[in-house]
């Protein structure tokens, strides 16, 4: 009852629990902050609108995203997976979400930024269906903690329009 | 007494309860971690609820070792979701982020591509020759959680299988060799609920 066998697997059991409780409640934490981010997305050029030799429209554009997510950081907070995505409707599909940028950030200290860059993974349509087309620019992001739950939003920005001709 | 009753006693010295006893504490934690294993597959609603990580190829975000939480529900796949699919012709299933997304009209089928937030390119180079698109069904769940350094354990096991045959060898002759009332305590400890 009393060997060192016996104690030491009383005490792994113990610690183990703690930390597995430590854990939850470092997770739930996150849940009691409340976060206010702002982001503003400027399309300043569209280099490239052609449609691919497979009959798929194909964009390339420039833009300058600046936003600032500082308030999503918590202490439990390990980095934040950031991206753009265009997200339009077309008449055979409801929904289109194509992610145009993505990057992390590590720290708070980097999460009021400003970049100026083309997009990072090719815009490619399902067709042919982007000539005179709006769409939305959504940043989302992806809160992924020390230890946890992971939580996304996102900020949806609307105006955007694709030229009607191709060039 | 008589004859019977001296058989009888004889009988009850050998410790055959005892190794009864002992089998079946050993039948009911192995019936226990089944029944936790099956209870959070109807929980979560996936076929696998932890998967541990084996790459990096969503650095920073997890590391080798790492375990993942999934759960999956009816709600349509949406870009930024971190998805485990196994692909055709793989066993092991790979985390990933879903990038693009094209979900039909009629409210149906959605074809997703994938990419791991360490990787150049995204998946189409893993996916099955002609297979440009994952479907719903190629998907076993969504990550909701996970949790640090827990899944070495699993790696070390499958990578080096030695080790998981000593640990289960040294197990078993822990429970055997050990005195029944000092098993009692250890299950006592670690399933308090069932005494």
């Amino acid at each position: 009852m009393h060997s060192f066998g016996y104690r030491a697997n009383a005490l792994l059991t113990f610690a183990v629990t703690i930390l597995a409780l430590i854990c939850a409640i470092a997770s739930f934490s996150d849940t009691l902050s409340t976060p206010t981010p702002t982001s503003n997305v400027q399309v300043l050029n569209i280099n490239r609108f052609q449609k691919k030799p497979d009959g798929d429209d194909e964009v390339s554009l420039t833009f300058n995203i600046s936003a600032n997510l500082q308030s999503l950081f918590t202490w439990n907070t390990k980095q934040v997976f950031v991206f753009l995505a265009a997200e339009y409707e077309t008449p055979k599909n409801s929904l289109n979400q194509v992610s145009l940028w993505d990057g992390i950030i590590p720290s708070k200290e980097h999460a009021d930024f400003w970049i100026h860059t083309t997009n990072k993974y090719r815009f490619i349509d399902q067709g042919s269906n982007l000539r005179g087309r709006n769409f939305n620019l959504t940043l989302h992001w992806h809160v992924m903690p020390k230890t946890g739950k992971m939580f996304a939003d996102k900020i949806v920005m609307t105006g955007y329009r694709l030229p009607q001709a191709y060039r | 007494m008589g004859f019977t009753g001296d058989t009888a006693a004889s009988f009850k010295s050998i410790p055959t309860r005892q190794s009864f006893t002992q089998a079946i504490t050993l039948g009911l934690i192995v019936t226990s971690a089944l029944i936790i294993w099956k209870a959070l597959m109807c929980i979560t609603g996936s076929e696998s609820p932890v998967v541990v990580v084996l790459s990096e190829s969503m650095e920073p975000a997890f590391q080798r070792g790492d375990i993942l939480f999934l759960s999956m529900s009816e709600e349509p796949i949406r870009a930024g979701e971190i998805v485990v699919f196994k692909v055709k012709g793989r066993p092991i299933p790979i985390v990933h982020r879903v990038i693009k997304v094209h979900e039909r009209q009629d409210g149906g089928e959605e074809c997703v591509v994938t990419k791991g937030d360490n990787n150049r390119e995204d998946d189409r180079v893993l996916y099955p020759p002609g297979q440009l698109w994952l479907r719903r069904n190629d998907i076993m769940g969504r990550a909701a959680g996970f949790l640090p350094y827990v899944g070495w354990v699993t790696i070390i096991m499958t990578e080096k299988p030695v080790i998981k045959y000593i640990l289960i060898g040294a197990l078993g002759f822990l429970v055997i060799t050990s005195k029944g009332e000092e098993n009692e305590s250890i299950l006592q400890v670690n399933f308090p609920s069932q005494f």
